[in-house]
C-alpha cells in the first residue's frame, strides 16, 4: 500500500501547490492589475489567457456539440455512452472560459455590458452572446444527471420533454461560437501573417472543433478507462477515429487549397519564425493523426486511437496559439507569458481535471453496468484521488 | 461636414508644441523627458517621429470607418459624424479587442492600473463638437498641422502635391489606407522608414467581419430548421419501427 500513498500524495501535492501559487497570481491580478500579473503590452494585448484558456478551452470543449449532435440530432445511438462524460467536460470547459475572462478582461466587473449595450458589428458581441447562451444550454444538457443523482423524477421529466430545443440550440449555439473564433481575426489581414490570416478562418475554426471534439472524447474515453476502472468502449472510439480520418482529411485539403489560392504556397519553404510553427502545427494536427489513422493496425488498437488523439489536441492547440500569437508577432512585436500568466493557466487546467474527477466520482456520468470496480486497486487508479480530496481521508 | 486634419511633414520644425498642447488638453504630464519618447503611449497621445532631418506624426488616424469602433461589443469606441473617434470609458469591460483589431496599433492600455481603461488621441472631440480647431493643430507655429473639413483637406493636400513636383511622395497616407482616415499625411520620404505600414488594404476593415456576421442572422433560422428537421427524419424512422414491431406483437398474439 505504501507505494500508491506516495504516488497519490506526490500528485496531490503538485495540485495544492498549482492551486496555492494561483490564488498568488489570482491576488496579484486583481491587486497590483494586468501589468504587474503579465507581459502583455501595447504591441501584445492578446496572450496567453486569450490564446490556450479562451481560445483552447472552448476549442477543447468542441466535444460536447459533436456527440450531442451525433447521438441526439443524427440518432448515432451506440455512441449513446460516451455522450455525458463529453457534456461534462463542455459545461466545464465553458465554466472555466468564463473564469479566465474575468481575469483577462482589464475591468471584469463589466462583463455584463454586451447584454444592455450592444454593438451586433461586433465580433466580440457575438462571441459574448453565444458563452453566455451556451454555457446556459450547457447547464440545462447536464442537469439530467443531477436531477437522475438526487432522483427528483418530476423535474427529470420536464428537463427531458425538451431537451431536444435545448440540444438544437446547443449545436446552433456551438457552430456559431467556435467559427466566431475565427471570425475574431478577420478584421486584422496585414496584422496576422498569411499563413493563418485566411476569409475562410471561421471555416476552419469550425471544422478543427469537430476534429478535436471527437479527438477529445477519444481521449476522455481512453483516460476514464484507465483511471476510473472504466471498460474501454474500442469498437465505439474506433469508429469515432474513422470520423476524425475524414475531418482531419477535410480539413487538410481545405488548408492547403486556401494557402494556394491566396498564393502563400511557396512561404511553406522559406525558412522563418512562422514558417516553422507552421509545419510544427501542421504535422501534429493533420500529418501525424492522419498518417497513424490511416494505418489500420493503429486505427484498431487503443493505444494508436489514444496516441493519434493527442497528436491531433496538440496540434490545434498550437494551431490556436499560432493564430493568437506566433501569427500576430509577424507584426513585429514579441511575447512570451509572464510565469503568472502560466501559473494562472496551470490553475484552470488542473482545475478542469479536479473538478471532472470529482463529478465522474459522485454524479451518474457514466452507465452504470460497465464499471468494473478491480481495476481501481490498480496503482495508476489512485490518480483518481488526486482529484478527490474528499477521499484522502479514508 | 466630416473633419479632418492634413499634417504636412516638409512643413514641420519639430517644435513639438503639438505634443505639449495635447498633453495639456487631455490633461496629461508632460516634461523634457516624455518629449525624447518618440512613441504614442498611455500618457502620450501623439508624438513627433525624427529621422536625420526628417519629421513625422503619429496619432490616431480616425480612421472613416474604424476597426476598433466596429469590433468593440459594448459601442465604447465610436466614430462621430464629425470625424473624431471617441472612447467611453464608462462602457469599456476592457477586452482590448480594439487594441488587437487596429491596423495602426493606435489605442494604449493603463497596464499599471487596477481599474484600466484604453487610451488614445480622440482628435479633441469637445473643442471639434464646439466648432473649434485641435489643440495641435490650433498651436502649431508653420501650419504643418492644419485642421479643417476633410474634402477640403484632401484636395489641398493633392494641390500640394501637384504644384511642387519632386518635394513630395506622390502618396497621401489616410486617403485611401484601411477605406481613408480622417488624419492624412504628407511626406518628402517614405512613410515606412517612420514604422508605417504602406501595404494596408484600401478596403474598410469592417467589411472583412461585417460579411461573416452579416449572415448570421439568415443563418440561424436555415440551420436551426435542418438540425431539428435531422432530428424529425431520424427519429421518425424509430417510431416506424416501434409501431411496426408492436403490431407484430399484436399479430403474434392474435394468433
Amino acid at each position: 500500500m505504501t507505494v500508491p500513498r506516495i504516488r497519490f500524495t506526490f500528485w496531490k501535492a503538485i495540485f495544492l501547490f498549482i492551486m496555492a501559487a494561483g490564488v498568488y497570481c489570482t491576488f496579484l491580478r486583481f491587486f497590483r492589475g494586468l501589468g504587474a500579473s503579465t507581459n502583455l503590452s501595447d504591441q501584445f494585448p492578446w496572450g496567453l489567457w486569450i490564446g490556450f484558456d479562451v481560445m483552447c478551452g472552448v476549442m477543447l470543449a468542441a466535444g460536447g456539440f459533436t456527440l450531442t449532435a451525433a447521438v441526439e440530432i443524427f440518432n448515432i445511438k451506440r455512441f449513446h455512452s460516451i455522450v455525458r462524460p463529453t457534456i461534462l467536460t463542455a459545461f466545464l470547459g465553458y465554466l472555466l472560459v468564463c473564469a479566465a475572462l474575468m481575469y483577462d478582461l482589464g475591468l471584469p466587473w463589466n462583463i455584463w455590458h454586451p447584454l444592455v449595450m450592444r454593438n451586433p458589428h461586433s465580433v466580440m458581441f457575438e462571441v459574448a452572446w453565444c458563452v453566455m447562451l451556451y454555457t446556459t444550454v450547457l447547464a440545462l444538457e447536464f442537469s439530467p444527471i443531477v436531477l437522475e443523482h438526487f432522483q427528483l423524477k418530476r423535474a427529470l421529466k420536464i428537463v427531458r420533454s425538451v431537451m431536444v430545443v435545448f440540444v438544437i440550440l446547443g449545436v446552433l449555439l456551438s457552430t456559431l461560437h467556435q467559427s466566431s473564433l475565427g471570425t475574431l481575426y478577420l478584421i486584422m489581414p496585414n496584422k496576422l501573417h498569411p499563413f493563418w490570416w485566411s476569409p475562410l478562418l471561421p471555416v476552419f475554426f469550425f471544422v478543427s472543433a469537430i476534429a478535436v471534439g471527437l479527438a477529445m472524447t477519444i481521449f476522455e474515453s481512453s483516460m476514464s478507462s484507465k483511471y476510473f476502472g472504466r471498460e474501454l468502449e474500442l469498437p465505439i472510439l474506433r469508429d469515432l477515429g474513422r470520423v476524425l480520418v475524414v475531418v482531419l482529411a477535410l480539413y487538410g485539403i481545405l488548408r492547403f487549397e486556401d494557402l494556394y489560392h491566396r498564393g502563400v504556397l511557396n512561404l511553406v519553404l522559406v525558412s522563418s519564425y512562422q514558417q516553422r510553427f507552421f509545419l510544427l502545427e501542421i504535422f501534429l494536427s493533420v500529418a501525424a493523426p492522419l498518417g497513424l489513422l490511416l494505418i489500420p493496425k493503429v486505427r484498431e488498437s487503443a493505444q494508436g486511437l489514444y496516441l493519434a488523439a493527442v497528436l491531433t489536441l496538440l496540434g490545434f492547440v498550437t494551431n490556436r496559439l499560432n493564430v493568437t500569437i506566433t501569427g500576430v508577432e509577424n507584426a513585429g512585436a514579441h511575447y512570451t507569458p509572464k510565469w503568472t500568466e502560466v501559473v494562472i493557466t496551470a490553475m484552470f487546467v488542473a482545475l478542469g481535471f479536479a473538478i471532472f474527477g470529482l463529478v465522474a466520482r459522485y454524479l451518474p456520468i457514466f452507465p452504470e453496468e460497465k464499471v468494473h470496480i478491480p481495476a481501481l486497486s490498480e496503482p495508476e487508479a489512485r490518480f483518481a484521488e488526486v482529484v478527490v480530496p474528499v477521499h484522502a481521508g479514508d | 461636414m466630416s473633419k479632418g486634419i492634413l499634417y504636412d511633414a516638409t512643413q514641420c520644425i519639430g517644435c513639438k508644441q503639438c505634443e505639449q498642447a495635447c498633453a495639456t488638453e487631455n490633461g496629461l504630464p508632460y516634461d523634457d523627458l516624455i518629449a525624447d519618447q518618440q512613441i504614442t503611449s498611455a500618457h502620450k497621445y501623439t508624438a513627433i517621429l525624427i529621422k536625420d532631418d526628417k519629421f513625422m506624426r503619429k496619432l490616431c488616424m480616425n480612421c472613416d470607418d474604424p476597426a476598433c469602433a466596429s469590433v468593440c461589443p459594448v459601442g465604447a469606441m465610436k466614430k462621430t459624424a464629425l470625424g473624431p473617434v471617441t472612447y467611453d470609458k464608462g462602457r469599456c469591460m476592457g477586452c482590448r479587442y480594439c487594441m488587437a483589431a487596429c491596423p495602426f496599433g493606435v489605442p494604449k492600455y493603463e497596464w499599471e492600473k487596477a481599474v484600466p481603461g484604453v487610451r488614445k488621441c480622440i482628435m479633441c472631440s469637445k473643442r471639434v463638437a464646439q466648432g473649434k480647431q485641435t489643440a495641435c493643430a490650433e498651436i502649431c507655429p508653420t501650419g504643418a498641422t492644419k485642421f479643417g473639413d476633410r474634402e477640403q483637406l484632401l484636395e489641398e493636400a493633392k494641390k500640394r502635391i501637384h504644384d511642387n513636383p519632386g518635394k513630395y511622395l506622390p502618396h497621401i497616407f489616410g486617403e485611401t489606407e484601411v477605406g481613408g482616415t480622417s488624419v492624412m499625411l504628407l511626406s518628402s520620404v517614405p512613410f515606412n522608414l517612420f514604422g508605417f505600414r504602406t501595404d494596408l488594404t484600401e478596403r474598410a476593415l469592417p467589411m472583412y467581419t461585417y460579411q461573416v456576421l452579416s449572415r448570421i442572422p439568415d443563418f440561424v433560422p436555415l440551420f436551426g430548421t435542418m438540425l431539428g428537421g435531422i432530428y424529425w427524419i431520424t427519429h421518425r424512422r424509430e417510431d416506424v419501427a416501434e409501431a411496426e414491431a408492436q403490431e407484430n406483437e399484436q399479430k403474434g398474439g392474435e394468433r
